[in-house]
Formats: structure tokens, sequence, C-alpha cells
């Protein structure tokens, strides 16, 4: 059975229909690279996953349990975390109080501020430091930190590499590595296709809202990603166009 | 002389600070200008007065019964009027908050009918130490003033140091963000509002100690308490105290002048500031250290 | 057929020539008022039209410049201030009636440039600070006396039923000048600039609306209405008490008024107006009671039904009686837009 199953979902993002009509199942311990273009509903989909983002139709159920109508806190106690687009830490407050406020309603689990700072150093030496001074690529590991301080059966990795430097990209997926040695589940969205591919068990393509392409990662072919990724190929293997 | 009524005036900003923290905290945490702020100080010294009155106990053990209750009615002001008027714009709580206050005085004039009120307290009205035979320190006086820092310092403890406080702070900076890891937003702003409404209540005693009070008290105390808030720069606990301070000071200063001087040194000092803030904000800082540093020591 | 050309730009539609006529014609029947109303009625009816001028006034400031103020009172009370003052200076009662708050508008304009930088709740109990000065400043006159007051003796050279009619049409001549004034404001290019501020003052700011010069000409249009209205009443009262002016309960009439009527429409605040006159004759002597229903007319109205009565009923019948706005209308005739 999986841990993860989201059906007929629709969602608009503005009016725009941005996601529309997907069902997905994820099971324990896998890692589900979401990619596509810009636009294709990757992020809403993410964000109507974890609760943050309202939804017109469609039901999400997660370990079994209707979660569609419960609002985004209650679905962190049950294991859903989302690290958003752009990282939206607390910039006023401290690396420590970021990683301490998202630990409130901690689940049971291996993560606490010492498995988090072992798993990202680079947050030790910058523990006691306002989260909004801090750089691009430390700011991600802190936003990364913090949702695992939840202790989530499934991760939402939402673009963790945008706008940063390359050297700051290797760092976060460094200590990523660590995080899926653990055993954890995730769903990643990220525009580096070859690095999404590279972690992932499992990939699911979308294209103007819908998954044209699914599979794991090991039967597909780096081209027939990149066919669909454009557009080029459709999952049902009908036309091109 | 001066030297005595500076020293009054400290403590007299200790009132106020005390007066305006709950607003100050609801300001810094939830954006919300409480126009209702004075009416339900008000309100409190009443809540208290009926307490002390009904059950003969002394005004400081009503208050620790109203406490719970005003913190009630908090919560209750947050889920029924605040979180639904945030959600329809910036401007909407001031309507709605106005209209609250308006509904409250004049309720409370419906019912206590217009004649003041005082809490009793006895010899402690009265009694002060003196320091030099000139100079007496009230010892109401200085203990508003003691609870008043010792409020200011514990919400801000508060804030940074406990898992509430933390949680309340993360909702301020960004709610949708805060649900993301765990928390219930609408709760964290309850919570805050509770406990904004339970300062407002301790306020509300020490007016109702210090003077008499009526139905129509509150706005005038909204005022006073949003002059120490801006004065001392808006969203900042501490500030919130030197504002007060600088209120009271400026306040007995301008009462040996003349005697409507009490008010408009007050309402002065408040516009002196803000002016001074804008320009020094219309301008490069940079200039101004130039400026600064080119002064003849 | 091009989509341009299947759309034509209306700002009057059968409807709106249909009001304005109406209109024109109730304006020539209140001009006879005095002649048909009886003396209470005039004098009743002279309030009406000072209300009317605080509703618009605070509506303009409002729903238009988005500008929450808690002391327009100020400006009540220095109109009213300024006409005893030139009254008591020698000028001609009348004039100086008139006068008063166009001079109230001129010092409002210094004032302005500072109130203005002031944000939501700053600027809303900034100006309750800055009436209370005032209030505290004009009893400081000798003239005044304090809270004792003064009144404007020179009315009493005119007969009662003179003083009342010169009352009335002072009054009805302001109202019609200071409506006509936010209503040619809206439809002006300004009024395009003043709706986009509304909606988003960064955004009007980008596309080069001078967002501070506009919000400026509401301010101090606002003033001098509000001061208007203060002289008016005091040509009713003639009495000058400081503390009757400079209540804040003004504001809390024109809150009410704009709430319930339509915070935003133009329509809306002349609506509000009526019905608070109504309430008030009606509900007026039941004292406390009275002041509670207002407050919680206001505080319900901002929650559950922030566009008010005339909101409602154009949202729902999609009414529009002035021209304030454009429309366009399509070549299908099914698709309006309003600006």
């Amino acid at each position: 059975m999986s841990l993860l199953d989201v059906a007929a979902l629709d969602a608009r993002y503005g009016l725009l229909q941005a996601v529309r009509g997907v069902t997905l199942a994820l099971g324990e311990g896998e890692i589900l690279a979401l990619v596509g273009a810009n636009g294709a509903g990757k992020t809403t989909l993410l964000r109507s996953i974890a609760g943050a983002h309202r939804i017109t139709s469609g039901t999400i159920a997660f370990d079994g349990v209707d979660v569609t109508a419960m609002p985004a806190n209650r679905r962190v106690a049950m294991g859903i975390a989302l690290v958003p687009e752009g990282r939206r830490l607390f910039g006023g407050m401290t690396v420590e109080e970021n990683l301490k406020v998202a630990g409130r309603v901690r689940r049971p689990g291996r993560w606490n501020v010492d498995a988090v700072l072992d798993a990202f150093p680079v947050l030790r030496d910058n523990y006691k430091r306002r989260s909004g001074d801090l750089s691009g690529g430390q700011q991600q590991a802190t936003a990364i930190g913090r949702a695992l301080m939840t202790n989530p059966r499934v991760l939402l990795l939402d673009e963790v590499s945008l706008g940063l430097s390359p050297v700051a990209v290797g760092m976060v997926y460094e200590s990523l590595q660590t995080v899926i040695a653990s055993g954890a589940t995730i769903v990643l969205v990220e525009q580096d296709l070859g690095r999404a591919l590279r972690i992932a068990t499992h990939v699911a393509c979308m294209l103007e809202g819908n998954i044209v392409l699914e599979g794991r990662a090991s039967e597909l072919t780096r081209e027939a990603v990149t066919q669909a990724y454009f557009g080029l190929r459709r999952a049902d293997g009908g036309r091109a166009s | 002389m001066w030297f005595d009524q500076i020293l009054q005036g400290v403590l007299l900003g200790g009132y106020y600070a005390l007066l305006a923290c709950g607003l100050s905290f609801m300001f810094g945490v939830m954006r919300i200008v409480n126009l209702a702020h004075g009416s339900i100080a008000v309100l409190s010294a009443f809540v208290v007065l009926s307490i002390a009155e009904a059950f003969h106990i002394s005004p400081f053990l009503a208050l620790v019964v109203a406490l719970p209750i005003m913190a009630a009615a908090g919560w209750l002001l947050q889920v029924t009027i605040l979180e639904r008027s945030l959600r329809s714009g910036s401007l909407t709580p001031l309507l709605s908050t106005f209209g609250l206050a308006v509904v409250l005085d004049n309720a409370m004039f419906q019912k206590f009918g217009a004649n003041t009120h005082s809490l009793d307290i006895g010899d402690l009205a009265f009694a002060s130490w003196n320091v030099t035979p000139d100079i007496a320190i009230g010892q109401l006086a200085l203990l508003t003033f003691v609870v008043a820092v010792a409020l200011l310092g514990g919400l801000q403890l508060f804030l940074s140091r406990t898992p509430l406080g933390r949680a309340i702070r993360a909702t301020s900076e960004d709610p949708d963000t805060a649900e993301l890891v765990g928390i219930d937003s609408r709760r964290a702003y309850a919570a805050a509002a509770a406990i904004a409404i339970a300062t407002v209540a301790i306020a509300g005693t020490f007016l109702a100690m210090r003077a008499t009070f009526d139905p129509y008290t509150g706005p005038t105390q909204l005022i006073f308490a949003f002059e120490a808030v801006v004065i001392g720069g808006t969203g900042s606990l501490w500030g919130t105290l030197i504002g007060g301070i600088a209120l009271g000071v400026a306040q007995n200063i301008g009462s040996q002048i003349s005697p409507q001087g009490f008010l408009i040194a007050g309402h002065a000092v408040f516009f002196v500031v803000l002016a001074a803030r804008f320009f020094i904000a219309g301008r490069d800082p940079r200039t101004l250290i130039r400026a600064l540093r080119r002064a003849p020591a | 057929m091009t989509p341009a050309a299947a759309v034509t730009v209306h700002r009057w539609n059968r409807a709106s020539i249909v009001t304005m006529t109406a209109l024109g014609l109730l304006v020539l029947v209140l001009a006879f008022g005095p002649a048909i109303f009886g003396a209470t009625l005039t004098d009743r009816m002279t309030t009406l039209f000072a209300y009317v001028i605080l509703a618009a006034m605070w509506n303009a400031l409002a729903g238009y410049a988005g500008l929450v103020s808690v002391g327009q009172q100020a400006f009540f009370g220095l109109g009213a201030y300024a006409a005893v003052k030139l009254s008591h200076g020698g000028v001609e009662v009348y004039l100086a009636l008139v006068l008063a708050p166009l001079i109230v508008g001129v010092l409002s304009l210094p004032l302005s440039s500072f109130a203005l930088r002031l944000r939501g709740g700053e600027f809303a109990i900034g100006m309750w600070v800055f009436a209370e000065l005032m209030h505290l400043l004009v009893n400081l006159d000798g003239l005044v006396q304090g809270e004792t007051g003064t009144s404007l003796i020179a009315l009493s050279s005119f007969g009662p039923d003179a003083r009342r009619a010169f009352n009335y049409w002072v009054a009805l001549a302001v109202m019609l000048a200071l409506v006509a004034a936010v209503f040619f404001l809206l439809r002006s290019r300004t009024g395009a600039a003043i709706q986009a501020i509304r909606d988003s003052e960064e955004a009007a700011a980008s596309i080069g609306v001078r967002v501070m010069a506009t919000k400026r000409l509401i301010f101090v249009l606002a003033a001098t209405g509000c001061a208007a209205a203060g002289a008016i009443t005091l040509s009713t009262l003639t009495t000058f008490q400081p503390k009757t002016y400079f209540s804040v309960q003004w504001t809390a009439y024109m809150i009410f008024m704009t709430l319930v009527g339509g915070l935003g429409t133009f329509e809306g605040p002349i609506v509000g107006a009526v019905i608070f006159f109504i309430v008030e004759t009606v509900f007026g002597a039941q004292g406390v009671w009275y002041l509670i229903g207002l407050g919680a007319a206001a505080l319900l109205f901002s929650l559950f039904l922030p566009r008010g009565i005339w909101g409602v009923l154009t949202d729902r019948f999609g009414i529009a009686l002035l021209p304030v706005g454009y429309r366009l209308r399509f070549a299908d005739a099914t698709k309006r837009t309003e600006s």
C-alpha cells in the first residue's frame, strides 16, 4: 500500500488551471523526482499536497487517511513536510529558533537539533545567527533542517537549488544524501534534470498541469524524460504535438 | 523642583508603558492597531471592580480572578472580530475595532452609569517614601513602574525563550509558512490576543487604582498608550517603556507651564518625535553622520 | 471584426441620464425648501446636508485614498472656530461661514505633507491626536474661554425665519458644491489615478500616478468639507462649545454613514447619510442604546458587508445611477466592466 495517494487532483493558480486531474502514488522509501518546465504545475501540486494551496477537486490520502480537508499544520503533524520554494525562513529568528519552532510539534523520530546539525554541518557555525543574514546555501540548509525537525514521513522539496551558487548546490545535495540514507520518502521538484535523476528512484514529468510520463528512474531513458519535458511525447505514447 | 517633576514624570511613564504594553504587543504581532484598546482597559477596570465588590476581596486578588476572564475575552475578540477583519485588508481592523469601542463605551455607560469609580486600595493610594525632604516617591507609582518593567521584560522573554512565544513570532513573520512547520496560525494569533488583552486587564486595574474612571475614559487612555508606542518606535517593547517615560516627563513639565500644558506638551512631544523620524528617514544616514562629525565637538 | 471595433466606451447610460434629470429636478425643489418645509423640517434638512458632506468627505478619504482617519473632527471644529473668529473680527456672518472652510482647507495643506507620511493605524490615531491638540489650543483662545465657549452673535441680526432660510441655502449650496467636487474629481484623470491608488499604491506609482499629489488633493478636500460641515452646524446651533465640535463622535457618525451606505462607492455615503438622518430622527431619543446600535452597525458592516448597502445593490442589480466610472459595452452586449 502506498504512503501518499493523490487522485484526480485539480487546482487553480490564479486564473490558470495549474494542475489537471493528477493522480499519483508514492510508496514508503521512494524518491520521486517531479520534473517539468516552468509553469507545468509542479509547485502547485507540491503545495496542494502540503495543504498550502486550496484545491478545486480531487482527494489526497496519506497513510490511508483522507487529508484533503485538513489544514497544513495538521498534515505536518501526520508527517507531511514541505520545504517551500524560496525557502521562506523566519528571517528575524535565528537558525536555532527556526529549527526549534518547527520541532514544537515533533513527531517521534530520528531528527532532532543534533541530528540536523550533524547532517548540515554548516548550520553548526551559524546556529545563533539571524537566518535572514545567512547566505543562500546556508538558508536552504536551514529550511531543509527546519522541515526535518518535524520528523516527516514524506519530505516535499521545492526547487532547493534555485538561486544558489554551484558550490552551495553541491553542499545541499551532499547533505541530502544523509537524509536519503536515513530512509526518507521524498518528492523532489528540481530544474536540474541530471541531478534529479541521479538521486530519484521514480520520475514523473509534468506538462501543462498533467503528468505526461512516469515510471522508475532506472527504466526511463534520459531522452524519454527530456522529450516529455518539452511536450514532444505523451505518456499514452500518442500524438506528439 | 525640576528634578522632582522629571522623577514623577518617569514614574508616570511607567503607567503609560503598562497601558501601552498590550497595544504594542498586538501591533507587533498582528499588525493591528486596536482602537478599542482604551475601552477594553476601562472594561477590565469595571470587571475587577465588580469582582472586588461582589466578593469583598482586595483589588489585587480580584485582578487574579479577572485575568483569565479577560484573556478569554481576548481569545474571543481574535476569533470573532480581528481574524475576519484582517482577511479583508489592513484598514478593516481599524473600522471594526472603532465600532467595537463605541459599543463598549456606551454599553458600559448603560450598565454602570455616568458616575466615576475607583478601586479602593486603602493606604497604598497615598503612601510614599521620602527620598529627601522635598522629594517623595509614591508607593503605588513605583509599584506601577515595577509592574510595567516586569511585564515588558516578561513578554520579551516569553517571545524569545518559550515554544509558544517562538510560534507566535513565526506566525507574525509569515502565517502561511508557520502552518508548514506545524503551527496552527489561528491558535497562535488567538493566544497572542489573549495575552495582549490580559496585559490590558493589568493596565486597567492600575488605571482604576491610581485615579477615578468612568465609561468614557477609554479613548483618552488609547491616545496615551498610542503616543507611548509611537514615541518609543512601533513594535518594540522596550521602546514602549522609553516612549511612556518620554510622554510622562513631557506632560509633567508641561503642567508646570500652564494648566492645559499637561496634555498639550504630551501631544507636542508625540508630533515632534514623528517629525524627527521623518526628517531622519528622509535623509541618507551617511550624510547625517558626516554632518554630526563636522559639528564642533 | 476586430475586438477593438466591438467595444464602445460609455460613461452615460439611460439610467444615469434619467437619474441626472431627476436629481436636477430634486435640487430645484430643494432650492425652494424653506418655502415648502415647515420651520423644524427646514432646520433638520440643513443638518442632513451637513451629514451628507461629512459622509462624502470621509468616504473620499477612506474609500478612495485608503486613509482611515479618526480625527476629522479636527477640521469640523476648526471650521466652526474659524467662522466664529472671522465674524468676531468683523466679517459679514454668512461670508464668514463660507470663508472659514476655505481657510481651514488652506491650512490643511502644510499638515498634509506631514500626515500623509503616516501609515494605516498611525494615520488614524495621529489625526485623532491632532484633533485633541487643536481642541486644547482653541480652548486657550480668550474669545472661546475654555470649555465655556462662545456664540455666533452676529446671526442674531437676522430674524429667525430669514436665518433659517439662509442657513438652509448655504448648507444646500455648499453640499452641492462639495458633492459635485467629489463627482468631478472621480471622473477626471485624477479619478482614474485615485482608483488605481485604492487598488494598489505601489502599482499606481509604477504606472506613473503621482500618489502623493493625489492623496494630498483628497486630504485637503476632505479637510475643507468637514470644516464646511462644522460651519453649517455652527449656523444651526449658533453656540460654539469646543467640546461639542471637537468630539470624536463626529467621526463615529462619518464612519457609520460611510460603512452602512457603502465605502468606496460614490452614491453610498449619500444613502448612508440619509439612513443615519432617519435613524437619528427615530431613535436619537433612545440615548445610549442608539449609540450602541450605531457602533454595532459599524462593526457588523465592516465585517460582513464591507461595501455597504449601496455596494450590495450595485453588485446584485448592476445599477450605477451616476456615471462616475466608464463602462465598456461589448458588441454582444453581455459583458460589462467598469473602471
